[in-house]
């Protein structure tokens, strides 16, 4: 072996040396807290443990599997909170994105003092969630004294009436999707902004000479140009909110009637309240699988978008 | 859509809608700021909630006074821990998630490749999916500081951002310093980190963002109140009767007052910040 190669190779000893040096601390954090907890979550989700008693975790198949998707005594509260997460999904995605979307397409025109009022859309989004969810209840509050009630009323001239907003089982989920609405449409808006501002100024310059009208300005050069940015905006709402907790837990507990309980509330009770670490383990993998599909999907959908680009 | 308006109405028509949305967007912070100053029977009062009268800090004094027993905790007590712990998330995440981003950016080690996949298959992962056997877990380490902060500090999603700048930086300054003789950690710490800022100040804007507004954990893993956090605390508060509107938003206000005092000053980077971690997704 000659001086060169030997020194090389050294310095390859070296190299990995130092390569897993810098790794390790993050490696073993990622390791403790969340590769062996998500290993874990598969373990316990077959056993029969709970937190109330001191007997060891014994063998439970995948009994809590079949309570919690088949068995008529329990299922209900986990295709209820799914059906929550959905509808949430449902109505949050396409009313959030269209608003971020306008608001970017506003802000983007070139006035002054856009920045000041980027800055006030912007502003929920800094709010920690459990703030807005304690003063969106007040707001909601029941009868003719509540903010809400109050602001109907007077732009109304009195035709809405007073609602329960939180405490009627058919507002109450609506409620807490137009607060995440407020709260989220901030972020989506300067993401989109990054993404119409990477849209190039001659496919405009090329409408214009074409005559393209404003409509058909958006229809035929912003959308397809934003499209990668909305689809991944719309993707990851859709994740948050199958994440809906700290809104549900704050303000109402899940209810009235089980209105507004989700997939995560129903894992954190059934572990908390209920001591059942096996079955909301089970709940947890449910969870998982279900935001693992929508990444795989929006992954697909992305790959394809850029291999057509 | 021939219709033709001309510059002026369709600007004076922009300005319009801009400021009825500006107006929406702000009337809850506006809410929550004037109720903070208001006597507490004032503030459930319809439209009357806006109306800044009898203003006084009160609620205020009022608040901290409330929370003046271990029985209750102490107000300070929440503040320090939301900010001892977003302090410690925030720097050493900074740290762990950088060295482990460069050492997979860019140097040459056997694993590297298999490690890098773990990685981005951990991305996938919310804190969500793994918080009740984390629960579980760590059942005997419930009502302290480092249980709120350890788990937090590794974060796959921090590693994602610093790797993709670091790939995308021109290597050709590092490789004279290594030339030079530089090691790595110097190579790192003085031709890297100098030229990273950006994506240092994203990571550490999205991560206090988080931290501060961490709620699901502590409320999984706190019940003392010495230990709790802001967001548990003003959950815990605004949940026992007799309901004291005014002193609950007195509480809001300081819980939000960090934020937005570092948002204000930094705006220009917290908007960049999270507009490009949702592009490079």
């Amino acid at each position: 072996m000659s001086a060169v190669a030997t020194r090389r190779s050294g310095a390859r000893r070296r190299e990995t040396l130092a390569g897993w040096t810098m790794m390790a601390p993050a490696a073993v954090g990622l390791v403790l807290f969340v590769l062996v907890p998500f290993l874990l979550a598969g373990w316990l989700s077959t056993q029969n443990v709970r937190l109330d008693t001191p007997q060891p975790p014994s063998w439970f198949g995948f009994e809590h599997y079949r309570r919690i998707l088949l068995d008529p005594d329990f299922r209900t509260d986990f295709w209820t909170g799914l059906r929550n997460n959905l509808i949430f999904a449902a109505v949050v995605v396409p009313l959030q994105t269209s608003l971020a979307l306008a608001l970017a397409l506003l802000l983007n025109k070139p006035l002054r003092g856009m920045p000041v009022f980027r800055t006030f859309f912007f502003m929920p989004v800094v709010f920690p969630m459990a703030l807005v969810a304690v003063v969106w209840k007040v707001i909601y509050t029941r009868g003719e004294l509540g903010l809400l009630n109050s602001v109907l009323d007077t732009i109304s001239f009195g035709l809405i009436p007073a609602q329960d907003w939180l405490g009627n089982p058919s507002t109450a989920l609506l409620a807490i999707i137009v607060m995440s609405i407020w709260q989220g449409a901030g972020l989506q808006m300067v993401i989109i902004l990054a993404g119409l501002q990477s849209i190039p100024a001659e496919l405009y310059e090329a409408a214009a000479l074409d005559r393209a009208n404003a409509w058909q300005r958006l229809r035929n050069v912003t959308l397809p140009g934003l499209r990668n940015t909305l689809i991944f905006v719309a993707m990851v709402t859709t994740i948050l909110s199958f994440r809906l907790f700290d809104q549900v837990y704050i303000m109402t507990g899940g209810g009235p009637q089980d209105a507004t309980t989700t997939v995560m509330f129903q894992a954190v009770t059934t572990a908390f309240q209920t001591n059942n670490v096996g079955r909301a383990s089970a709940i947890t993998v449910l969870f998982f699988l279900i935001v693992l599909t929508i990444t795989l999907i929006q992954r697909r959908v992305l790959r394809e978008e850029r291999e057509i680009a | 859509m021939t219709t033709r308006r001309s510059r002026p109405a369709r600007t004076a028509g922009s300005y319009l809608v801009l400021t009825v949305l500006a107006l929406v967007f702000m009337a809850p912070i506006a809410y929550l700021v004037i109720g903070s100053f208001k006597p507490s029977s004032e503030v459930i009062d319809g439209v009357g909630g806006f109306v800044p009268r009898d203003l006084s800090l009160d609620n205020y004094t009022g608040m901290l006074g409330r929370f003046a027993s271990p029985a209750t905790g102490y107000f300070a007590d929440f503040f320090f821990t939301s900010l001892l712990v977003t302090v410690c998330v925030v720097a050493f995440g900074l740290l762990v998630n950088s060295m482990a981003a460069y050492a997979l950016a860019r140097l040459q080690w056997v694993g590297r490749n298999a490690v890098m996949l773990g990685v981005v298959a951990l991305t996938i992962l919310p804190f969500e999916a793994i918080a009740v056997p984390l629960f579980y877990a760590l059942n005997d380490h419930r009502n302290t500081y480092y249980i709120q902060i350890l788990p937090f500090v590794a974060s796959a999603f921090s590693i994602y951002l610093f790797y993709s700048f670091f790939i995308g930086l021109p290597k050709e300054t590092e490789e004279a310093a290594r030339l030079d003789g530089a090691g790595v950690w110097r190579t790192y710490l003085q031709i890297i980190v100098p030229m990273s800022k950006p994506v240092f100040a994203t990571v550490a804007i999205l991560s206090f963002l988080t931290t501060w507004g961490s709620f699901l954990w502590p409320v999984m893993m706190i019940d003392q109140p010495q230990k709790r956090p802001l967001p548990l605390a003003i959950a815990v508060f605004q949940g026992q009767p007799p309901y004291d509107w005014g002193q609950i938003f007195a509480f809001g206000v300081l819980m939000v007052l960090p934020v937005l005092v570092v948002f204000l000053l930094f705006q220009r980077w917290f908007v960049q910040s999270l507009a490009s971690s949702g592009l490079k997704g």
